[in-house]
């Protein structure tokens, strides 16, 4: 078994999709011969083809659009969003139509397909490369939002993105891309889409993250550990539909909850989740369930992106407050 | 161009002479004669369905009154392997491939139901959010080509469609990609209050295929025979691997917009009468009884089959059993996930 990074692990995943079903395409921009922009797709065109690994125009509307029409013809597309920065004119398609066809059809016509897009801080890239629009998408009807933590998460969830019969949307934490390495085997095996993941058992606080803020979570449970704090840590995985049974079973068992994800506070996914446990688990509360997020502002550029990404301290910060909490 | 219509190819002129040669199909009286009833279906459909809406039966409907042609025209020319992506004024391009009457009053009735027709089951349900389906046609025709059983997607939208970049950007990506796949424009003259002249400085719709590498041209969307010739040609080449046609079919939005809208506010009664002139159901009409016996009695029955059929049709549509609120749930995911599933359960059946 290989010892992969995320992106290693995200091309075995596509790799072993192409393999294994004629249906699945993949199209985006730059994914051909440049292999993509952060290599995702190295070596794939040359292994299956131009038909089957090929580069679009520079349009977002149609690598969504034409996602929708070729899904309905039985292809399985995994499409390419370059950065999520550049998705917002793919949502017309996929909160108008992917989230939507087989709804409106009653069933009749169906949109299996993947919508792959790097998302996230903490690489210094340009602007508008490093947002966080995961709320946007959660918020959109008929959709799987997934986000992976681990490169053997990647391979898996991945997989099972591209199995299922419905439109995915697979956000990549770039910051993960490269930044550790872990054995992933080439099993074919996918992973259940729908579920939270306890990364972490614990009985004082209940932590949930996804993506990068995972290890970003861990780092801070060891420092909490170390002062006797006991972190239980969800890498919640699935932002569509919410795993809420797992969280609510956890929050129920530690009586606090913090959330944390680089996306602004408003309006943004902590704000379900912690609306669903003021609902579900009032009563098993001890403190008040505190988000540590991005902040409500422009994602800023390079310079000051470490000042607005939550951080380990942060984290800590937070726990300490739920734990003081008389 | 809200005035007289600029020359544009076409067989037979309003008053139903023969310009030039016509093609085989259109010698055949049979054929002449089955474009000609389903365009008069269409009208006596569209009749009824505003009837219904104004009597508080159906939803907002938008009428293809003076646009049958087209919509008859383009859909006569496809076959069963291929895929119709409609907006939502194509009725008659929706009849002709075989979505039933009621299906569509049920879906305009505000059920989705009516989007689950019967047939042809591989054809895209209208598409309201307007030009948002040319990027389908070219995933349609992607997955076409990988089949390869030589059917073409075919997407219709209306003159305000070709101001969106999803037109533009799906006309370039069937360019290049050599997509079998066709965009028909049916330019109305009208985007609700908007005419085409404050659309685009464009000279002509059919123009902007340039851009994208695709032929376009410009048909008389008024008469059946130069439309269904036109988009022969563009399904001959898409099937014979030379990729995607733009074919803009000028006519004219005799109607209001929709059932919700009021024409009066924004253009002249004389502009609308101007262009009852030039309608394509009495030109062919002319031609017919000039050249193919058509008579008044065949006149009168097919116009006494059509409501018929349409009456038969809004009655069915009328008694059918409203669907049950848990269906809103029923079809969100193949498989709901506990949320989806909780919630249609507690909705029930009722
Ligand atoms: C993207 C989008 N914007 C606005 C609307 C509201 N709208 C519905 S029809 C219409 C005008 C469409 O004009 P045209 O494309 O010429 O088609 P026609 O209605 O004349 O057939 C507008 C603005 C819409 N449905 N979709
Ligand atoms: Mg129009």
């Amino acid at each position: 078994m290989a010892d992969l990074t995320m992106v290693e692990a995200i091309r075995m995943a596509l790799s072993r999709a192409l393999e294994d079903d004629p249906d699945v395409i993949i199209f985006g921009e730059d994914v051909g011969i440049d292999g993509g922009v952060f290599r995702a797709t190295d070596g794939l065109m040359q292994r299956f083809g131009a038909a089957r690994v090929r580069d679009t125009p520079l349009s977002e509307t149609v690598i969504a659009g034409m996602a929708v029409g070729a899904a309905t013809q039985g292809l399985r597309p995994v499409a390419e969003i370059q950065f999520m920065g550049f998705l917002y004119s793919a949502i017309d398609q996929l909160a108008n139509h992917a989230g939507r066809l087989r709804n409106r059809t009653r069933g009749r016509l169906s949109c299996p397909m993947v919508l792959r897009a790097p998302f996230g801080g903490g690489v210094k890239a340009p602007e508008h490369h490093s947002e966080s629009m995961e709320a946007m998408l959660a918020h959109i009807p008929g959709l799987r939002v997934i986000v992976p933590s681990t490169p053997a998460r990647a391979y898996g969830l991945l997989l099972a993105a591209i199995r299922d019969p419905d439109p995915v949307v697979f956000l990549e934490p770039k910051r993960l891309y490269r930044a550790l390495k872990e054995p992933v085997a080439n099993d074919g095996i996918a992973l259940t889409l729908d579920c939270a993941l306890v990364v972490r058992d614990g009985s004082d606080l209940t932590i949930i993250a996804w993506g990068a803020m995972v290890a970003e979570v861990g780092r801070a449970a060891d420092a909490l550990a170390e002062r006797g704090i006991s972190s239980e840590v969800i890498d919640l995985s699935s932002l569509k539909p919410i795993d809420r049974s797992a969280v609510r079973a956890s929050v129920q068992k530690t009586g606090r909850c913090i959330i944390v994800h680089e996306a602004p506070l408003t309006a943004g996914l902590g704000a379900e989740i912690a609306a669903d446990l003021a609902e579900h688990c009032l009563t098993s509360l001890l403190a008040p369930v505190v988000r540590v997020t991005g902040y409500d502002t422009v994602m800023p550029y390079a310079q000051l992106e470490d000042r607005y990404m939550p951080d380990a301290a942060r984290i800590q910060a937070a726990a300490q407050h739920v734990m003081e909490f008389a | 161009m809200t005035g007289n219509l600029p020359d544009c190819s076409a067989f037979l002129d309003a008053k139903g002479q023969v310009l030039r040669e016509l093609p085989d199909f259109a010698r055949d009286a049979e054929t002449l004669i089955t474009l000609y009833s389903m365009m008069v279906k269409t009208r006596v459909f569209d009749a009824k369905a505003i009837a219904l809406q104004r009597t508080g039966r159906l939803g907002t409907y938008g009428s293809s009154l003076g646009q049958e042609a087209i919509s008859v025209g383009v859909a006569s020319a496809m076959s069963e392997a291929d895929v119709f992506l409609p907006s939502f004024r194509e009725h008659g391009g929706q009849l002709w491939r075989g979505v039933s009457m009621e299906e569509l009053l049920l879906y305009w009735g505000g059920d989705e139901r009516g989007n689950d027709f019967a047939g042809p089951r591989q054809d895209f349900p209208v598409c309201i959010p307007v030009a948002s389906h040319f990027p389908h046609a070219a995933g349609v025709g992607l997955g076409l080509a990988h089949k390869g059983t030589g059917g073409v997607a075919v997407a219709i939208a209306g003159d305000g469609a070709t101001s969106k970049g999803d037109f533009y950007e799906a006309m370039n990506v069937v360019g290049v990609w050599e997509l079998p796949a066709v965009f028909v424009i049916n330019n109305n003259q009208w985007a609700i209050s908007m005419p085409r002249a404050e659309q685009t400085r464009a000279e002509t719709l059919a123009q902007k295929a340039v851009a994208a590498g695709l032929p376009g041209e410009v048909v008389d969307g008024n008469d059946v025979i130069a439309v269904r010739e036109a988009t022969n040609r563009a399904l001959d080449r898409a099937r014979a691997g030379q990729g995607g046609t733009l074919i803009e079919c000028l006519s004219y939005r005799l109607s209001d917009h929709t059932t919700a809208d009021d024409a009066s506010r924004y253009r002249e009664d004389a502009e609308v009468s101007r262009h009852w002139k030039t309608e394509p159901l009495v030109r062919l009409r002319t031609h017919l009884v000039a050249e193919h016996g058509w008579s008044k009695d065949d006149e009168e029955a097919l116009l006494r089959d059509s409501r018929t059929e349409t009456e038969a049709a809004a009655e069915r549509y009328l008694a059918m059993s409203p669907q049950p609120a848990r269906a809103m749930f029923d079809h969100l995911y193949a498989t709901a996930p506990p949320d989806i599933a909780a919630l249609a359960k507690e909705m029930g059946d009722g």
